[in-house]
């Protein structure tokens, strides 16, 4: 039985597990992988490819990612302000890539922490020109509002730093985000293992989205697997009701027993 | 360890931080070498994927106004000396193009007269329509001449201190303005200032105490991180090797030691990008590409006009400041001398074959002109 398709602007998608091309140690094992993990949606940074029109060999990532088979969603990452990153994705565009873009804007290239006023910007504007804004975003539950009222599509909060592989850092304000989105939200940079994917379905993310944890990995293609069970197995438990959850033992009352009496 | 590397940073306007006294527990505590490689091939492998960025460099000139006794370009050795024209810097830069390469490094010697700002400049805005990523490696400029360097579209800024220690650093810098350290050492600053966007520094092995060195330049990163928080920071150690006017490096850093600094580094800064030279050895370059290098050069020439002989018909020797024709008989093997030798010859695609057999993929494009431009 398939857990729920769900719905990112006007498309539908069954798989709920995002996968970034990135840090791969080739480009057979990065097809395997994306083969692997059942994701209908892949990102590709545009400063890995050629946007020229010149199918430049050195720089050819889109060649080998079949673009009848995943939505390829470009990634502005490497731009620091919202003009350069809106002058990427229209770049993309131009290149024949499709109208969505993940809007990547770090300023610091170290911990490649988003920039939430630049990113508020680049989506107001990429919005009127009727892209689909997929935002890399702090978990700021106020900025997550701000960009679904500019019109984005998503809200992609990080759980931790990218490439940090240390999980569901935000937790508690990703469930503020979640309780208060009515745009898809996914967890996005930081999940290193199958099972924090796991925790960000079951708590009702919609969606997640991994490079590093699959990409690095001794076997990518067999991490990729793990990584769509993890995910499968998160939406079925958000999907099935699970219980809530008690910190101490309640086997009587002793508060409130006299109800009872 | 006691703590006496502390004192690498005295005289230095860099302020002590946990990143560096992490760097010098691991560099000098008691650390199993195989862990320290262990968890940096896996910080490596976090943050800048299974993969190897690959650059060259392209010598724009080997004149030189300064005297340093390690390095081949020295004001007074009797070397063949050129400044290639901007035409033929364009030509180099087309050849390098086409075997491969994406990313380029232009490097000169400091010669105000030859090697302008506007020159470079120039160089610069020729190597771009061929290169998605152009870095720059000259004397050290004030922030005005380094903004128009930036403008003609150079987003790179090398600029290494060669030895942090003053005393070694005046000895070796016998006479020119490279004499003054400190205008060199706020150099990488004022182009983070200007606009630069990757900022490499570093040290050059075999001038002074390599241990007070190492710590000088975890210092001088830990600093940058927080001045120029918006630059990627690379770092190199480069070990001198013999140079014309035969210099002989005065300490020695032992293959093992080489490889603990590098692992050391990656595990204390792990976001910083670490360049290795084609001076180190072949076997060292195929070991050290998972533990933390996360920059490659290859097939490099480190004399101006080595990839095409461009420039070769107005080689000449430089005399108290005038050109002085060769002799006929040097004619023969017309080309412009070397900066230093390398070690690891392999041509980009035979290094890129080598990455490849170990399990990371080749990146050369790993920038885009509009994000820029």
């Amino acid at each position: 039985m398939p857990t729920e398709p769900w719905k990112i602007g006007d498309r539908t998608f069954q798989s709920r597990l995002l996968v970034g091309t990135g840090k791969f140690p080739s480009v057979s094992a990065m097809q395997s992988a994306l083969e692997a993990s059942g994701t209908e949606i892949v990102t590709v940074a545009l400063r890995r490819v050629d946007l020229t029109g010149q199918k430049d060999p050195q720089a050819d990532m889109l060649e080998e990612i079949d673009q009848e088979k995943y939505l390829v969603l470009a990634n502005t990452s490497g731009a620091m302000n919202a003009e350069e990153a809106v002058r990427l994705a229209r770049l993309a565009v131009a290149a024949g890539l499709p109208k969505w873009v993940k809007l990547e804007i770090h300023p610091d290239p170290r911990y490649l922490l988003p920039d939430p006023i630049e990113t508020l910007k680049a989506t107001e504007i990429l919005a009127k020109e009727g892209f689909t804004i997929l935002p890399y975003i702090n978990a700021d539950p106020v900025l997550a509002k701000r960009l679904e009222e500019a019109g984005a599509a998503t809200v992609m909060p990080l759980g931790a730093p990218i490439g940090s592989n240390r999980g569901l850092e935000t937790r508690a304000q990703i469930e503020i985000i979640i309780e208060q989105a009515r745009v898809p939200v996914i967890v996005d940079a930081g999940l290193g293992a199958p099972s924090h994917a796991a925790a960000a379905l079951e708590m009702g993310a919609d969606g997640v989205l991994i490079n590093t944890a699959i990409a690095v990995a001794e076997d990518p293609a067999a991490m990729a697997t793990a990584f769509r069970l993890g995910v499968e197995a998160g939406r079925w438990a958000y999907e099935s009701g699970l219980g809530p959850v008690r910190r101490v033992a309640s086997a009587t009352s002793p508060l409130t027993g006299f109800l009872d009496e | 360890m006691s703590g006496w590397p502390g004192s690498a940073l005295e005289g230095l306007p860099f302020g002590q931080s946990a990143q560096v006294a992490r760097f010098e527990e691991l560099m000098f505590g008691p650390v199993r070498l195989e862990e320290l490689a262990e968890q940096a091939r896996w910080e490596t492998r976090k943050y800048f994927g299974r993969t190897m960025r690959l650059f060259a460099p392209l010598y724009l000139s080997n004149e030189c106004v300064n005297t340093c006794q390690y390095c081949g370009f020295s004001k007074d050795n009797p070397i063949r000396r050129v400044t290639l024209k901007p035409e033929e810097v364009e030509a180099e830069a087309r050849h390098l193009a086409g075997t491969g390469f994406r990313s380029v490094l232009l490097v000169s010697g400091e010669h105000p007269r030859e090697v302008p700002v506007d020159y470079l400049s120039e160089c610069v805005r020729r190597t771009v329509p061929l290169f998605p990523t152009v870095a720059i490696e000259v004397a050290p400029l004030e922030v005005e001449e380094y903004r128009p360097v930036v403008a003609a579209g150079a987003e790179g800024l090398v600029l290494y201190q060669e030895t942090y220690d003053r005393a070694a650093y005046a000895e070796m810098h016998v006479s020119g303005p490279k004499r003054n350290f400190d205008e060199r050492l706020l150099g990488p600053e004022r182009g983070y200032e200007a606009g630069f966007r990757r900022i490499g520094v570093g040290v050059l092995i075999g001038l002074a105490d390599w241990r007070k060195e190492l710590v000088a330049l975890a210092g001088h990163l830990s600093h940058l991180m927080r001045v120029g928080w918006r630059a990627q920071i690379t770092l190199a150690l480069p070990r001198l090797r013999p140079a014309a006017g035969g210099f002989q490096p005065r300490v020695a850093m032992s293959d093992r030691d080489f490889v603990r600094a590098i692992c050391a580094y990656r595990v204390a800064f792990p976001q910083a990008g670490i360049v290795l030279s084609t001076r180190e050895p072949k076997k060292l370059r195929n070991g050290l590409m998972e533990l933390g290098v996360t920059m490659m050069s290859a097939g490099s020439e480190t004399e101006p006009g080595g990839y095409t002989g461009v420039g070769k018909e107005r080689l000449h020797r430089t005399v108290r400041g005038r050109e002085v024709a060769l002799e006929a008989s040097e004619w023969e093997r017309a080309q412009a001398t070397e900066q230093f030798e390398i070690s690891d010859e392999r041509s980009a695609e035979e290094l890129g074959m080598a990455l490849r057999q170990r399990g990371l993929d080749p990146v050369w494009k790993d920038w885009d002109r509009a994000l820029t431009s």
